[in-house]
């Protein structure tokens, strides 16, 4: 299908974006990668009468470590933000997530900033997000903000994000030495969004681990870190944290797969990642 | 200073397969409609435009992308190409042989955007696996070959390559 009708602007600052969508108010949105937006815009799904698009306004990509943070242009692409020589020095986990976002041309255009301010609840970016405790930076037309990514998913494509409000980055601070991750997704196809994903984050401490941070994808209405399994995990206990997911997830209800099979799918991705954290590897699959 | 006022319809100035074009394009149009309709590069085959079917895959400055999923205003600036200019410029003339030697299309429907994906491909990796081929071809829908064909055929180019290049 063809798109509705809409009116275009391409700001060159980020001062001309922000003061575009106050202008035009609820009728005006920010256009990044538009592999969701315009998918929906084709299908007719959403009807905003005002494209902002972000692409042309500087500053906005790329990825740079200052101390002990590492910050993300809301811009950058998903490829981008895999391949970048800090992330893969500093970030692995985000190095073994980027494959399974979509299909390389996808992963060409598509931003980060653009998967945070959708918030889809089968993604990649925002669990890794919570597993690596990031802070999401927003610009609104008055201030910045910096929101945790604990706070900033609220449910169904449901966030922090104000109307008018900007993701400008994304600051993920540098694992200590011994830190380790995981990560593990299963889906129908190569590419297709999630029906069970865990990114997952500890320090190991002697034979076990400790600050155990497990972020489940694809499993709830909005990424969900599992605190209890966490617990469990860090005292040892693999099957008690595989147990404790029953309270902690909620699996939608979809017609292809049953929430019982996605809750089995989460226990055996869990063992999985725990397994590989333990065995002290910083492995993804 | 007040920014501009958005518009309805741009005018733009791109370089599309090796030249510099201009347009007026409406602000709703996506690029692979822009590509059809104002240029005749009918090779841009739309299947969903939505992102799902891979078909419509062209290079912008370089990189695969879903035509369907930019818009035409989006091009401004960019560089285009097409299987078209692809086919033109000769670059893909060996990928080409091969699909044809290897029966890796049918009804050719899906096969401009699998050249274009398999070009990105093979632009970055010299010795392409087989399950690195799929995974490249992952977004690209063939509803008629069972893909192993198309795999065998950007394998053995890469393979033609590696050769052509050792032998060099
Ligand atoms: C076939 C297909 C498969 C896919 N599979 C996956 C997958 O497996 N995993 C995955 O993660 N994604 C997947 N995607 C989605 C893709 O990753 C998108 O790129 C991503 O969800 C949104 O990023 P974008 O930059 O394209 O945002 P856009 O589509 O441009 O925007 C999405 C929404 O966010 C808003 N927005 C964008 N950027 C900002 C910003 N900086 N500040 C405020 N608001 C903003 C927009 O207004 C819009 O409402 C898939 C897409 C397709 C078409
Ligand atoms: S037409 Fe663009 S991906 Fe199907
Ligand atoms: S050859 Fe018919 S869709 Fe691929």
């Amino acid at each position: 299908m063809k798109a509705p009708d809409f009116a275009y602007a391409r700001p060159a600052s980020l001062d001309e974006a922000l003061a575009l969508l106050a202008a035009h108010g609820e009728d005006a949105v920010p256009l990044a990668g538009g592999q969701s937006l315009v998918t929906t815009l084709n299908l007719r799904l959403s009807a905003p009468s005002v494209l902002v698009d972000l692409n042309a306004v500087p500053g906005l990509s790329g990825v740079t470590q200052e101390g002990d943070v590492v910050r993300i242009g809301a811009m950058t692409r998903h490829r981008d933000v895999g391949v970048a020589e800090i992330v893969r020095a500093r970030l692995p986990l985000l190095a073994a997530a980027m494959p399974h976002i979509a299909h390389p041309a996808i992963r060409n255009r598509g931003t980060i900033g653009g998967s945070m301010a959708l918030a889809d609840p089968a993604t990649e970016w925002p669990a890794c997000c919570l597993a690596l405790a990031a802070t999401i930076v927003l610009r609104g037309p008055r201030e910045e903000r910096r929101v945790a990514a604990e706070d900033f998913f609220q449910g169904l494509y449901a966030t922090a994000l104000a109307p008018g409000e900007i993701v400008v980055a994304v600051e993920v601070p540098v694992p200590a030495p011994d830190a380790v991750w995981g990560f593990d997704e299963l889906a129908r196809r190569r590419g297709d969004y999630a029906l069970a994903g865990l990114a997952a984050t500890a320090r190991r401490r002697g034979p076990g681990l400790t600050a155990v941070r497990l972020a489940f994808f694809g499993l709830a209405d909005r990424p969900v870190l599992a605190r209890r399994a966490a617990a469990a995990l860090e005292a040892g206990d693999l099957k008690g944290a595989q147990v404790a997911l029953a309270d902690e997830l909620d699996p939608p209800e979809d017609p292809g797969t049953r929430p019982e099979t996605r809750l089995h799918l989460a226990r055996v991705i869990l063992g999985r990642v725990a397994g590989r954290m333990l065995e002290g590897g910083r492995h993804g699959a | 200073m007040a920014p501009e006022a958005p518009q309805r319809e741009r005018a733009i100035a791109f370089t599309l397969n090796g030249e510099s074009v201009r347009c007026r394009a409406p602000a709703r149009t996506h690029l692979g409609d822009l590509l059809r309709h104002e240029f005749g590069l009918t090779g841009v085959h739309l299947g969903c435009e939505h992102g799902v079917c891979g078909a419509c895959t062209v290079l912008v400055d370089g990189r695969a992308m879903r035509a369907c999923l930019m818009l035409a205003v989006q091009a401004d600036g960019a560089t285009v190409e097409t299987v078209e200019g692809l086919t033109e410029s000769g670059r893909i003339r060996d990928l080409q042989d091969a699909f044809h030697a290897r029966n890796a299309l049918q009804c050719g429907y899906c096969t401009p955007g699998m050249l274009v994906t398999a070009v990105e491909l093979l632009s970055e990796a010299v010795a392409p696996s087989r399950e690195e081929i799929r995974d490249a071809i992952s977004g690209n829908y063939c509803r008629c070959t069972g893909y192993h064909a198309i795999v065998d055929a950007i394998s053995t180019t890469a393979e033609a390559r590696r050769s052509k290049e050792a032998a060099e």
